[in-house]
């Protein structure tokens, strides 16, 4: 019955929440890139990126929203990088994307340690504080796990709207799922297919960077190694997971969060009985469930992964 | 449309010295004309005439290496389809540049729009949508996915997504390859209407019929030059034949002769469909000795699984299949082949041809098993590479060498390869399926004149075909395919072309019961 119990935990869906928002930060970033047809797998090497340039920024002096701003540009910039070689350029972007993951991973380590020589544990900076909306923070249960969070959880929560929003009610959104739907289309409209893909990626790794130093900036106050620790992973099956619609992204990325804050609390419970790596597995293989369950009947976009070149043959 | 009227009227595009080369290829070579005001171009060739390049260009898909575009006195700049459009350019391309998943109206309005407003405008596209389809007959509904429409209302589609930019000057790329007979006719009632209210289109096409029906003035390419120009009311379809491949073409004469006993018996045969084609549904068809039936019907209807059915890639799910009387168990591409199945693919690349390998190989593709081709295991190159030659030299393949790869060859001899491997031997059967795709009008008629030469042998053969002229020219009887299901056959002459549409659009027979070809 505990096991059950720990469902109606206020620190549950508190840390539910919390995990959830760095998750939805990059979902939407992929789901945007992969809406104009670039898979981008980069994610994992971005959001060390991320993570890195946000906390640096803040830890050289800097405001903590210029320290988002930071991230969102270093994000974009590897953005480019992996739009210039997939889109004009035609590279596998299963073969970029990785390659991006390891450069963007490798160089961020490399310029921590020319930046930071001689640190052996890991400088702090000052975070994000939580900061309680008055009146619907004291809604038993709920309140605290959604209005009782750092400023960048309500931020992600804006991301999910404002992606909807551009995808579906404007002209430039219209434009990234032609682009992803059939190429064709777009240049046959008069508009620059590169433009529209290259742009996208931009955006989404911006955002991707963001997720990353969501970590660094609200959750753990300072930068290490290894810290993204696969979540890049979990938000391109989580797109997969929400049909490439961001409403339902963000279902899945808190489900997924909620199953991670529960094993957590489940090892306490049943402590000593079950070997504590069965836990650590379970929101994997529920995503793994999950994705059987849905994902296919999804409709993916049709021009996901093909190239495309102006004036080919 | 009247030939006379174009005369004295404004001149609204130039074409001067285009040149485009891919390569060692030249796709266009100095190409000139120009089209005036309320006139129909009819832009006739061969496939692989430049016709389809030369459009690209105009639109701005393409960079041409010499020569210009001029629309309304204006220069346009190369390689810039918002240009184009902005010039009054619309193009419906032959592969249609839709989105499958978004609806009408977000395909036509894309673009059209200020890019980064905050919102798209819906109303204001939705009003515009609806007095265009109300003004020019184009019903299509504004909300419905693209990927629910019919081919037809697809090219409504893409008509609207001209005319929604104000077009002056349309361009239609092989617009009848994908029609129904009663949607052509719906498609050139439009066109007379687009003409009445002033713009001028080029039509693209290598139907000698079509030409002469739409056009004002046909313009014809051969080999990327222009090969000569005629107004439509002085010349004839046997001019034009002429003026496409450079020589007289003789079109192969059908003898009546009476067709022998009955040897592929399909009775009552359910199958899967085969990609995103219609299921077989219940059909029964019989093919007899000396007899050609022709297959007509709209792609995607249940073709591709009635192929696959005869060659033997396809087991039926319920129903029987006789070979010369006797019902065959343990249906297989090699129990077909057993049975003197001769097949000539739909797509001579992806199934028919193995690109990358040689001649050699691909002619002994479907027998290098038989004692002729090896002896304990090892292949016997001596012979085959023997027999690719004999298929070279009687079929005319141009090519170097029986050791040079296929994908090098052109479409028309690799399809002589492929005819000279099914009819190898003599097959009992014959399922030539889009025998003729995308060659130009020699080949057409030798893989005609040797179909109809197995059918004086006694062979029984298959003939499916988007072609419908095809299939009118060289069939004993005639079936028409529908979602599946099979009319019944009618004998040659016996129906027209517009019951033959109307039984292609799913009218009438299919209602209820067995389909039946008996």
């Amino acid at each position: 019955m505990e096991a059950f119990e720990i469902l109606f935990t206020t620190s549950l869906w508190v840390a539910a929440i919390r995990i959830a928002s760095p998750l939805i930060f990059a979902t939407m970033g992929e789901l945007i890139c992969e809406r104009a047809g670039v898979l981008n797998l980069g994610i994992e090497g971005i959001m060390t990126v991320g993570a890195f340039a946000g906390w640096f920024a803040v830890y050289a002096g800097g405001d903590l929203w210029f320290g988002v701003i930071a991230a969102a540009l270093a994000g974009a910039a590897f953005g480019l990088l992996h739009g210039v070689l997939t889109v004009p350029l035609g590279l596998s972007q299963h073969v970029t994307g990785i390659g991006i993951t390891l450069l963007a991973t490798s160089l961020t380590y490399f310029i921590y340690r020319i930046a930071l020589p001689e640190v052996t544990s890991p400088p702090k900076i000052e975070s994000f504080q939580p900061l309680a909306i008055p009146v619907l923070s004291d809604i038993p249960l709920v309140g605290p796990a959604l209005f009782n969070q750092t400023p960048l959880t309500y931020l992600a929560y804006a991301t999910v709207a404002i992606v909807a929003w551009v995808l579906y009610r404007t002209p430039a959104g219209l434009a990234v799922r032609a682009a992803g739907e059939n190429p064709s289309s777009v240049e046959a409209q008069g508009i620059s297919v590169t433009a529209v893909r290259v742009g996208a990626v931009m955006a989404g790794s911006a955002l991707m960077a963001i997720g990353g130093a969501f970590l660094t900036m609200s959750a753990f106050n300072s930068f290490f190694f290894e810290m993204i620790n696969g979540r890049g992973w979990i938000c391109i099956a989580l797109v997969v997971f929400g049909s490439w619609r961001p409403g339902k992204a963000l279902v899945g990325a808190i489900l997924f969060a909620a199953f991670d804050a529960y094993q957590v609390r489940l090892q306490q419970v049943t402590g000593g009985i079950v070997p504590y790596q069965v836990f650590l597995m379970l929101p994997y293989v529920l995503s793994i469930l999950a994705l059987i369950a849905v994902a296919r009947r999804a409709t993916y976009p049709k021009a996901l992964m093909v190239p495309y070149q102006k004036g080919e043959r | 449309m009247d030939a006379s009227q174009g005369g004295g009227a404004e001149t609204v595009l130039r074409l001067a010295g285009i040149t485009k080369r891919f390569g060692p290829l030249v796709a266009n070579d100095a190409v000139s004309f120009e089209l005036r005001r309320g006139e129909v171009i009819a832009l006739l060739g061969e496939n692989g005439a430049g016709k389809t390049t030369l459009m690209n260009i105009l639109f701005g898909h393409y960079v041409a290496d010499e020569g210009e575009v001029e629309a309304f006195g204006e220069k346009l700049p190369p390689g810039d389809p918002a240009a184009a459009l902005a010039a009054g350019i619309g193009m419906v391309h032959q592969h249609f540049t839709l989105a499958d998943q978004m609806s009408v109206l977000e395909n036509i309005a894309l673009g059209t729009q200020r890019m980064f407003a905050p919102r798209f405008d819906r109303t204001s596209a939705r009003a515009r949508i609806a007095k265009l389809s109300q003004d020019f007959g184009l019903h299509v509904k504004a909300e419905a996915l693209v990927a629910d429409l019919t081919v037809g209302e697809r090219q409504r589609v893409e008509i609207l997504k001209a005319l929604y930019r104000d077009a002056r000057i349309l361009i239609l790329d092989e617009p009848t390859a994908v029609l129904t007979p009663l949607e052509t006719d719906a498609l050139f009632a439009t066109l007379e209407m687009l003409v009445a209210r002033g713009l001028s289109i080029i039509f693209i096409s290598h139907k000698l019929n079509e030409v002469m029906a739409v056009s004002d003035r046909v313009l014809v390419l051969r080999a990327g030059r222009l090969a000569g120009e005629r107004a439509t009311a002085e010349t004839d379809r046997g001019e034009l034949a002429a003026l496409m491949v450079g020589e007289e073409i003789r079109t192969p004469q059908v003898v009546a002769h009476r067709a022998g006993e009955p040897v592929l018996e399909i009775e009552g045969v359910s199958a899967a469909g085969q990609g995103t084609g219609a299921a077989l549904d219940r059909v029964s068809l019989t093919l007899s000795a000396g007899e050609i039936t022709g297959l007509a019907g709209v792609s995607g209807n249940g073709q591709a699984a009635l192929a696959a059915l005869i060659a033997g890639t396809l087991v039926p799910a319920s129903g029987q299949m006789r070979i010369r009387r006797e019902t065959v168990s343990g249906w297989s591409p090699r129990a077909a082949l057993a049975h003197r199945i001769g097949r000539i693919p739909e797509d001579r690349h992806a199934i028919g041809m193995i690109g990358d390998m040689n001649v050699t190989e691909n002619v002994i593709s479907e027998s290098y098993r038989s004692p002729r081709f090896s002896r304990a295991g090892f292949l016997d190159w001596k012979a085959a590479r023997e027999f690719a030659m004999s298929i070279i030299a009687a079929y005319d393949v141009k090519c170097p060498s029986p050791e040079a790869r296929v994908r090098l060859l052109s479409g028309g001899n690799m399809q002589k390869l492929i005819l000279g491997r099914a009819l190898d031997g003599d097959p009992a059967v014959i399922l030539a399926n889009q025998p003729t795709r995308g060659l130009d009008v020699g080949a057409v008629a030798y893989v005609h004149s040797q179909l109809l030469a197995a059918r004086e042998r006694g062979a029984a053969i298959l003939l499916i075909s988007e072609d419908l002229d095809e299939v009118l020219a060289l069939s004993d009887r005639i079936v028409v395919m529908s979602k599946g299901r099979l009319s019944p056959p009618s004998r040659r002459g016996e129906l027209t072309v517009r019951e033959i549409g109307e039984l292609m659009a799913g009218h009438g027979v299919f209602d209820t019961g067995e389909s039946h070809a008996a």
